[in-house]
C-alpha cells in the first residue's frame, strides 16, 4: 500500500491565476475592485489618519488639511454621556458596570438558574445610579445622552423584549381564541409600523392617555415603547426557535409525566431560545442600530451629541468627521455582535437559519 | 390548559383590556379638553396652508390636509419604489459576488455588506445628504441644457406632462402592462404543459398595444417639459430634491446589504448536486448559475425579499431627518402640529403603513403556497 | 457471459497516467494508472472512502487535480483549454441522488443543455430528447415534474437528460443507491441496454450481478489506489490481492 504524502504547495502565481484571473470576466473584476480598494483606503488612511488632527479647542487647531478629531476629542464627556454633570461621570461608569452585569446570563453559558434574574437586576441597578433613586443626587433624564444612553436604551429595550417576546409567541401559539388574537393582532400592529411613528406616538400621543396629574418622563416612555417595538420582533423570532424543536421533545416530555405548562416551560423554551440566540442576537443589533433615531424627539443619544456638536460655530463644516465617527462607533459594535453571534452559531450548530429582516 | 382555566384566564384578559381601554380614553378625554384641542377627521377637509417643496401630483397651499395625505404617501411611495429597484440589483450582485471564486470580488462584496448593515440607517442617510450637498451651486451645474443639471439643489429632469386626461392615460397604460403580463404568463404557462400555444410574446404584444392605444383615447396628452438654465435657476422639467436623492441612495445601499445576504443564503440553498449536474451536463457557470440555481434560490429568497422591501418602505419613515416630504414628515409632522391632533393623525399614518405590511404578508402566503408545486423531490 | 455479441473495444478513451489527488491535506487519489478503451464497460469496485467517486468525478472536471495527467479521447484535460473543456463535454454523469432540476418538466431538463450549449432548435431538441425518453422507457412522463416521478423513473429521466447530449462516455456513479430495491431492476435493465447498444461505461456500482454480467474488467480500489484490475470472472472467483479476497469476503 503506497504511503500518503503532502500535497504539493500551491504557488502565489497559481493562486492569483485560478483566484483573481479566471476568466476575462474574473480579471477586469479583479483589476476594478483592487482600484477601487486601494484608492478608498489609501484616502481613508490618509485622511482619517495621516493628516488629522486629534486635540485642539476649536476648529483652527485643525491645520494639516486631514480629518479634524479635535471636536469629538474636545466634547468628549458630551459623547460618552451627553449633558451628565461631570461631578457625578463616575456613576455613569458604575451604571455601565452594571449593565455588563446584566448582560452576563446570556453571554456566559455555564451559570445557575437564578442568574437570570442579574439581567433585570442590573438594568434597575443601573437606571437607579444614574438617576439617583433619592439616595444620590438627581439627574433628570433630560441630561442623559451620548454614547451612554444607545447603550442604556438598547440593552434595557433587549433585556425586557425577551420576557415580553416569550410570552406573545407563547400566546400566538396558544388555543385560546382571546390570547391567540390578541398576541397575533399586537405582534402584527407593531412590525407593521415604522419606529418612528411609535417614537412621534410616545413623545406626543402617550401623553395624552396618561391622567392629568401623572406624568412619565420623555426617556421613560421612549424606553417603554422601544422594549414593546423590539419585544413583537423577539416574539417571531422565538416562534422560529419554538418551531424548530423537534415534536419528539414534547412527547418524550408527556411520556415523562410533565404536562403541559412545564413541558413548555422546562423542555421546550429553553431549547427554543438557545435556537434562536443567534436571530436574538440579530434582532438586538438592529435595536442597536435604532437607538441612533432618539434624537429625532430630542433624546439626546450620540448621534443628537455630534449633530449639535456640528452647530457649533467653532466646529462648522466638519459633518464628515462627526458622522464617520458616530458610524464606527456602531460598526464597531454591530460587527463585534455579529462576529459573536456567528460563533455561537458555529458551536452550538444551531440550524435555524437567522432571519435577515430587522426591526425598522 | 383545561377548559374552566382557560376561560378565565380568557375574560380577565379581555376584562383587563376592556378597563384599561376605558381608562385611556377617559384620560385622553379630559387631556384634550383642557388643550382645546378638536377631536374627530373633519379636519381632513380643512385647508393646510404649507406648500410642499416635492410632489408628483398638483399641490398648494389652499389644498386640504386629506391632499396634503394623498402628496405624502405618493412620496413615500415614490422614493420607496426607487430604493426597492435599485436595492435590488445591488443586493443580487452583491450577493452573487459573495459567492464568487474571485477573491477581490468577495472581498469587496463583503466589505459592503458588513459596512451597510452594522451602521444606523438615519446616520447613512445624513452622510448621503451631506455628500449630495456637494454637488456644485447651480452657477456651475453639471449638465446639457434642455436634458438634465445635477446641482446641490437637486437633480433637474425632464418631466413628461399630462394635460388633464393625465390620470386616465395613466391607468390605461398601467391595465395594459398588466393584463399582458398576466397574459404573458398564462401562455407560458399552456405551453409547457401542451407543448402548443400561442407565443407568449404575444402578451408583451398586447401590452404595449394596449398602453399606446390608452394613451391615444385620451387624446395623447403628452409632451415634455425640459429643463433650462434660467438666471440663477432653472425653469420647467422635474426636480429631484438632494433630499429624494440621499434618501434614495441610503436606501438603496442600507437593504442591499441585507437582500446581499439573503441572495447568498438562498444559493447556498440549493443543493451543490444541482450545480453539478449542470456542469456535467455541459452548461458553463454562468449559464448554470442563471438556468438552473438562481431559478431554485428564488423559492427561498421571495419571502425574505418581501420583507426587505417592506422594510425598505417603513424605513423610508426617516425622510423627517433630511426634511424630504414623506408621509410621516407632511402629516405626522407639520400637520400634527399644525392641528394638534396627535391621535388621529398618527393613526391614519400607521393605518397606511399597516395597509402596506398586510399586503406584503398576504402576497408571501400566496407565493409560498404557489411554489409548494414543485418543491425539491426527496 | 453473454450470448449477444458486444461491439469490438476501440481504442483508449480515459487514460490516467500517475494521477495523484489532495483534499486539504487529505491524499485521497495515490498514482492512478488506468486506461478505458472506447465501448469497454468498467466497474468500479471497492470499499467507501477508497475514491473510487473522486476517481469518476476527476474525468468530467468536477474534481480538479494537482500530479499526473488524465487524457480523455486523447486530450489533456487538465489544462483550461477550450480543447479541454470540449473533451469533458463528450462525456455525460449520472449521480446517486439523481439532480433532476426540479423547476423543469422531465422533456425541459433533457433540451436544457441541448438548447444553451448545443445551440440545437427547439423543436429538434424536443424531438431528440423524446427519443431518448423513449429509450429509457419513460417517454409518457415527458410533460411531468421530477417530483412527480418515483425514484427509479427519476433516476431513468436523468439518464435520458444525459444522452441527449450525445456523449461518447457514460460515467454512473453510485446509480442505483439511493433507490428503493424494487426499482433498482428497471435502471440496471436500461444500463444493460445502453452497455450492448455500445457506449463507453465507467459504472462505481454494488451490484454484484450487473457488474459480472455487463463489465468488461473490473477495477478494484481501496485507500486511494487501484489495487487490482481483472475481468469479472476472474475476479470473483480467482482474485490475485489479498485485499481484494479481503473486500469480496465481506460483500458476497
Amino acid at each position: 500500500m503506497t504511503a500518503d504524502r503532502a500535497p504539493p504547495k500551491v504557488t502565489a502565481l497559481q493562486w492569483a491565476r485560478s483566484n483573481l484571473f479566471g476568466s476575462i470576466g474574473d480579471s477586469i473584476l479583479t483589476i476594478v475592485a483592487f482600484v477601487i480598494f486601494a484608492w478608498l483606503v489609501w484616502v481613508a488612511f490618509d485622511w482619517a489618519i495621516l493628516r488629522a488632527t486629534w486635540f485642539g479647542e476649536s476648529k483652527e487647531a485643525c491645520t494639516r488639511g486631514g480629518a479634524c478629531w479635535a471636536m469629538i476629542t474636545a466634547r468628549w464627556e458630551q459623547v460618552v454621556a451627553g449633558y451628565y454633570p461631570q461631578a457625578q461621570l463616575w456613576r455613569v461608569a458604575l451604571a455601565m458596570v452594571c449593565l455588563a452585569v446584566a448582560v452576563l446570563p446570556i453571554v456566559m453559558r455555564r451559570l445557575p438558574a437564578w442568574a437570570v434574574l442579574l439581567a433585570p437586576a442590573g438594568v434597575i441597578a443601573a437606571l437607579a445610579l444614574l438617576s439617583g433613586a433619592r439616595i444620590l443626587p438627581g439627574v433628570p433624564t433630560e441630561y442623559w445622552g451620548g454614547i451612554m444612553l444607545n447603550v442604556l436604551v438598547g440593552l434595557t429595550g433587549a433585556i425586557f423584549a425577551l420576557p415580553i417576546g416569550v410570552l406573545l409567541a407563547l400566546g400566538r401559539r396558544s388555543e385560546l381564541p382571546v390570547i391567540k388574537a390578541f398576541s397575533i393582532g399586537f405582534i402584527e400592529l407593531v412590525r407593521g409600523v415604522p419606529l418612528i411613528t411609535l417614537l412621534f406616538m410616545s413623545s406626543v400621543v402617550l401623553p395624552l392617555f396618561l391622567p392629568s396629574g401623572m406624568s412619565l418622563d420623555k426617556l421613560m416612555r421612549a424606553l417603554t415603547v422601544v422594549t414593546l417595538f423590539s419585544s413583537a420582533y423577539m416574539a417571531e423570532v422565538v416562534r422560529g426557535g419554538l418551531q424548530a424543536v423537534p415534536k419528539g421533545q414534547r412527547e418524550a416530555a408527556r411520556a415523562l409525566g410533565f404536562g403541559g405548562v412545564r413541558t413548555t416551560a422546562l423542555v421546550v423554551l429553553p431549547q427554543a431560545i438557545r435556537i434562536s440566540i443567534p436571530a436574538i442576537v440579530n434582532t438586538f443589533i438592529g435595536l442597536f442600530k435604532d437607538t441612533s433615531l432618539l434624537y429625532v424627539i430630542a433624546l439626546l443619544e450620540v448621534t443628537g451629541v455630534i449633530r449639535q456638536a456640528l452647530a457649533d460655530f467653532a466646529w462648522l463644516g466638519l459633518e464628515n468627521e462627526g458622522y464617520v465617527f458616530v458610524a464606527v462607533v456602531f460598526w464597531i459594535a454591530c460587527f463585534s455582535m455579529s462576529r459573536w453571534s456567528a460563533s455561537l452559531e458555529k458551536q452550538s450548530g444551531a440550524r435555524v437559519k437567522r432571519p435577515v429582516e430587522e426591526p425598522a | 390548559m383545561g377548559g374552566a382555566k382557560g376561560l378565565l384566564a380568557q375574560s380577565a384578559l379581555v376584562v383587563g383590556l376592556v378597563l384599561l381601554a376605558v381608562w385611556l380614553t377617559r384620560n385622553a378625554g379630559v387631556n384634550i379638553e383642557a388643550r382645546g384641542v378638536a377631536t374627530g377627521f373633519d379636519f381632513l377637509g380643512r385647508e393646510a396652508g404649507f406648500d410642499i417643496s416635492q410632489k408628483l401630483v398638483r399641490y398648494g397651499p389652499t389644498d386640504t390636509y386629506a391632499r396634503v395625505f394623498l402628496v405624502g404617501a405618493l412620496n413615500t411611495i415614490l422614493v420607496a419604489a426607487l430604493g426597492i429597484a435599485t436595492a435590488t440589483v445591488l443586493g443580487l450582485a452583491a450577493g452573487v459576488m459573495r459567492v464568487s471564486r474571485n477573491y477581490l470580488g468577495r472581498l469587496l462584496a463583503t466589505t459592503y455588506v458588513e459596512i451597510s448593515r452594522n451602521t444606523p440607517l438615519p446616520v447613512q442617510i445624513l452622510v448621503w445628504y451631506n455628500f449630495a450637498l456637494l454637488a456644485p451651486p447651480p452657477r456651475n451645474a453639471i449638465g446639457v441644457d434642455g436634458l438634465f443639471f445635477l446641482t446641490n439643489r437637486g437633480v433637474f429632469l425632464p418631466q413628461p406632462t399630462f394635460n388633464g386626461a393625465g390620470g386616465f392615460a395613466v391607468a390605461g397604460m398601467v391595465i395594459a402592462v398588466v393584463a399582458g403580463f398576466v397574459l404573458a404568463a398564462h401562455f407560458r404557462k399552456r405551453r409547457t404543459e401542451t407543448g402548443e400555444s400561442p407565443n407568449p410574446s404575444w402578451g408583451w404584444a398586447v401590452a404595449l398595444g394596449g398602453a399606446a392605444l390608452a394613451l391615444l383615447l385620451t387624446g395623447n396628452p403628452t409632451g415634455v417639459d425640459v429643463p433650462h438654465k434660467e438666471g440663477f435657476g432653472f425653469l420647467g422639467g422635474f426636480t429631484m430634491a438632494p433630499a429624494l436623492l440621499a434618501l434614495w441612495a441610503a436606501l438603496s445601499f442600507y437593504t442591499g446589504g441585507f437582500i446581499a445576504e439573503l441572495v447568498r443564503g438562498g444559493l447556498r440553498a440549493v443543493p451543490v448536486g444541482q450545480g453539478e449536474a449542470a456542469r456535467a451536463v455541459g452548461l458553463s457557470e454562468g449559464q448554470a448559475l442563471r438556468l438552473v440555481i438562481l431559478p431554485q434560490a428564488m423559492r427561498v429568497i421571495v419571502p425574505p425579499l418581501a420583507s426587505q422591501y417592506l422594510n425598505l418602505t417603513k424605513n423610508s419613515s426617516l425622510a423627517v431627518i433630511i426634511g424630504y416630504p414623506d408621509l410621516v414628515a407632511v402629516f405626522a409632522g407639520t400637520s400634527l402640529n399644525q392641528t394638534g391632533q396627535a391621535i388621529e393623525t398618527l393613526a391614519l399614518v400607521m393605518l397606511f403603513y399597516l395597509v402596506c405590511s398586510l399586503s406584503v404578508s398576504a402576497f408571501m402566503n400566496w407565493y409560498n403556497s404557489r411554489s409548494a408545486a414543485w418543491a425539491t423531490p426527496r | 457471459m453473454s450470448a449477444k455479441k458486444r461491439p469490438a473495444l476501440g481504442p483508449p478513451v480515459i487514460e490516467f497516467e500517475g494521477v495523484h489527488k489532495w483534499f486539504g491535506q487529505t491524499h485521497v487519489l495515490k498514482g492512478v494508472d488506468l486506461s478505458v478503451r472506447d465501448n469497454e464497460k468498467v466497474v468500479v469496485l471497492g470499499p467507501s472512502g477508497s475514491g473510487k467517486s473522486t476517481l469518476v468525478r476527476c474525468i468530467n472536471g468536477l474534481e480538479p487535480y494537482q500530479e499526473g495527467k488524465l487524457k480523455v479521447t486523447g486530450v489533456d484535460v487538465g489544462a483550461d483549454t477550450p480543447q479541454a473543456t470540449a473533451a469533458r463535454r463528450k462525456t455525460g454523469m449520472v449521480f446517486q441522488q439523481f439532480n433532476l432540476f426540479p423547476h423543469l418538466t422531465v422533456l425541459e431538463n433533457c433540451t436544457l443543455a441541448p438548447m444553451w450549449v448545443g445551440r440545437v432548435p427547439r423543436k429538434k431538441a424536443e424531438d431528440e430528447a423524446m427519443a431518448m425518453l423513449d429509450r429509457v422507457h419513460i417517454a409518457e412522463h415527458a410533460r411531468k415534474y421530477p417530483a412527480q416521478l418515483s425514484g427509479g423513473q427519476q433516476q431513468r429521466a436523468a439518464i435520458a437528460r444525459s444522452l441527449a447530449m450525445n456523449p461518447e462516455i457514460m460515467l454512473f456513479d453510485e446509480p442505483t443507491s439511493a433507490l428503493d430495491p424494487e426499482m433498482v431492476g428497471e435502471v440496471l435493465e436500461v444500463m444493460t441496454e445502453m452497455a450492448y447498444e455500445g457506449m463507453t461505461m465507467m459504472v462505481i456500482s454494488h451490484e454484484m450481478s450487473f457488474a459480472r454480467e455487463v463489465a468488461d474488467r473490473i477495477v478494484f480500489m481501496d485507500e486511494g489506489e487501484i489495487v487490482e484490475i481483472a475481468p469479472p470472472k476472474e475476479f470473483f472467483s480467482k482474485p490475485r490481492e489479498e485485499r481484494s479476497r479481503e473486500f469480496l469476503s465481506r460483500i458476497l
